[in-house]
């Protein structure tokens, strides 16, 4: 496919002036291309300390005056330049980590489809349909989970689940719109799944044959291959694909905003309105407000950041630390 | 004894008891699996036959070249701009970074550098905003072009991962080939590395492109323009678009805006989709040849 051009092949059959003019701009071309891609590399770093420093800067003045208190405040009140960020974290913590509730079951089952259950002919279409669950923008998915899912939501879901298993506290009384907490982290979940799918998919791929095949002839059933074989020796790597997952939960910002409501207080059901750190920002911060408002946004911007970078790198370690599958298979 | 360890000839050949009850278990857990792979799909199919059936009676020739109110001619050019733009600059650095990966960087290097790129591509996108709103619009104006930074960002770790993997499968043997007669190695690199990739590195970025082309968080905080009613060219201004159009017609509650933005959503998930689909056919054929 491609044409070996050299030019440089004959270069030594002709005169030396010519040679040495060429070795020269070898010696330059090759400083060159190594100096570029390393101006490249260094740019990709910068930009994150550029990204902290520009949020950090914007939200000095929130830090100083709210500190950490900022962080259990549940007080939210820009007339009065009044802001915590209690029940913004209280709301992102419970839409995440009920959408990874529900999320990495499915998305690991799917995993396990993929790789063990599925004949090549399927695998090819189920695999990539599911990716392309992550391809859809989450403006498209919050819209229509705004429009489907929430009346779905409030007439169906919310009074089943209210009369089925009403005793816990959790599953409070179905609200009017189908806006809350609940529906939220059902559009989060559906974020969510194709992540960790895809990631623990090649994590099973990668286990070796010898040791299923081993667990078969000793008479496992298929389940007990998963149960025995193949989930120990990936959990590490399970693990850290559903903290990435979570990860992205954390953050999504526009699908949140557009079906949580955006309430105020922290509420006990899911069923009831909440917000997030993400959506708050979304919500609040195009409406170009300038002063304390808007630091106190980069401050939860700030909470974000810190929150995202600690479980990418989290999930890194776990990945490298504990990875049996990735060190015997590759 | 020896008696003993004949099998009963009469015995049944369907399992019963213990072994009954694990294969039990084990095709429970089976049809689960199935399931959640249903499940995953239908919810895929779902939205997108929402998109598909409420968005079908906008679209029409006036909907798609038009400015509004008529049409949504406006946002589509500023979608593609600040596409185009974002993928101008975040496409030579990302291909830069995947040469430094595969051509340059040790092994230690290359660590370091693909945990940098996989936190980068971490980072929420709304805080990607928050940083080109700091950096580009405060106490200035909002802009395409400040979108566009955000949009490259989220760009810059999905094209050096992909052309990386690209790279990667050149055979070895085409770079020691060209070593063996002497060819300087940023010669090489340009004249015989780069060619043969070159295929699987435009379809990681339009694979890149089609992830960023829906982005709304950054946008709605540097290149939020509602006006739509005129074509804008200068990517200095702000640039109407897409994505921050149907946010803000979702937020509005009006059935006629929602009828709108079902439309552009339909044109912006067809396209996305068309391009991730096409881009992963293509992404396989050339790996496919690459490694064979």
């Amino acid at each position: 496919m491609s044409t070996v051009a050299s030019p440089a092949a004959q270069a030594g059959g002709r005169g030396t002036r010519v040679s040495q003019l060429r070795k020269r701009a070898d010696l330059i071309g090759d400083r060159l291309l190594l100096g570029i891609c390393l101006l490249a590399a260094l740019v990709a770093g910068a930009a994150i300390f550029l990204v902290g420093y520009q949020i950090i800067h914007g939200a000095s003045p929130a830090i100083s005056k709210f500190g950490l208190g900022f962080l259990t405040s549940t007080e939210w009140q820009p007339n009065f330049n009044v802001f915590g960020a209690g029940v913004l974290l209280f709301g992102t913590a419970v839409t995440s980590a009920f959408a990874l509730l529900l999320g990495a079951p499915i998305a690991i089952a799917i995993g396990l489809f993929l790789t063990l259950l599925a004949p090549s002919g399927v695998r090819g279409v189920v695999g990539p349909l599911v990716e392309l669950l992550a391809a859809i923008p989450s403006v498209i998915l919050g819209f229509w989970g705004l429009l489907v899912l929430a009346p779905f939501v409030q007439s169906k879901v919310e009074p089943f689940l209210h009369s089925t298993f009403g005793f816990i506290p959790i599953f409070g009384s179905p609200q009017t719109t189908g806006l809350s907490v609940f529906t939220a982290s059902l559009i989060l979940t559906i974020m969510v799944i194709p992540i960790i799918a895809s990631i623990t998919r090649d994590l099973f791929q990668s286990v070796p044959d010898e040791l299923q095949d081993g667990a078969s002839a000793l008479g496992a059933t298929r389940w007990e291959v998963v149960r025995g074989i193949i989930l120990p020796t990936t959990s590490s790597g399970v693990v850290a694909a559903c903290i990435l997952g979570l990860g992205r939960a954390l953050g999504e910002a526009i699908a949140v905003s557009q079906v949580i409501g955006a309430g105020f207080e922290i509420k006990g059901s899911l069923f009831e309105t909440g917000n997030t750190l993400a959506a708050q920002i979304a919500l609040q911060f195009p409406g170009n407000l300038g002063g304390m408002h808007q630091a106190a946004l980069y401050y939860c911007g700030v909470i974000l950041l810190a929150i995202g970078l600690a479980a990418n790198l989290l999930a890194q370690w776990i990945g490298r630390r504990f990875s049996y599958a990735g060190t015997v298979a590759r | 004894m020896s008696s003993a360890s004949i099998p009963d000839p009469t015995a049944s050949l369907t399992p019963g008891g213990n072994l009954r009850r694990r294969q039990l278990v084990s095709r429970v857990a089976e049809i689960a699996a199935t399931a959640a792979a249903v499940l995953a799909i239908a919810a895929l199919v779902l939205v997108i036959y929402s998109v598909v059936v409420r968005g079908a009676k906008k679209i029409s020739l006036d909907f798609i070249f038009t400015a509004y109110p008529t049409g949504v001619g406006p946002m589509l050019l500023g979608t593609l701009e600040i596409a185009l733009i974002a993928t101008l600059m975040a496409m030579p650095i990302g291909v830069l970074i995947a040469l430094f990966l595969t051509e340059y960087s040790g092994a230690k290097g290359a660590r370091t550098m693909k945990l940098v790129l996989d936190l980068v591509n971490g980072l929420p996108s709304i805080i990607l905003g928050l940083f080109a709103f700091a950096l580009l619009v405060d106490h200035k104006q909002q802009s395409g072009f400040a979108g566009a930074v955000a949009l490259a960002i989220i760009e810059l770790p999905l094209i050096a991962r992909g052309s990386q993997e690209v790279l990667q499968l050149v055979p070895q043997g085409l770079r020691e080939a060209s070593d063996a007669l002497g060819v300087a190695r940023w010669r090489s690199v340009l004249t015989v590395v780069l060619p043969t990739a070159l295929g699987g590195i435009i379809t990681s970025t339009v694979l890149a492109v089609a992830r960023a082309a829906g982005e709304t968080a950054p946008l709605i905080l540097t290149t939020s323009n509602f006006d739509g009613k005129s074509f804008v060219l200068n990517p200095f201004e702000a640039l109407p678009n897409v994505p921050t159009w149907i946010y803000k017609l979702s937020e509005e509650g009006n059935p006629e805006g929602f009828n709108e933005a079902w439309g552009m959503a339909l044109l912006l998930v067809s396209f996305i989709l068309f391009a991730s689909l096409g881009a992963r056919a293509l992404l396989a054929r050339s790996k496919r040849k690459l490694s064979s």
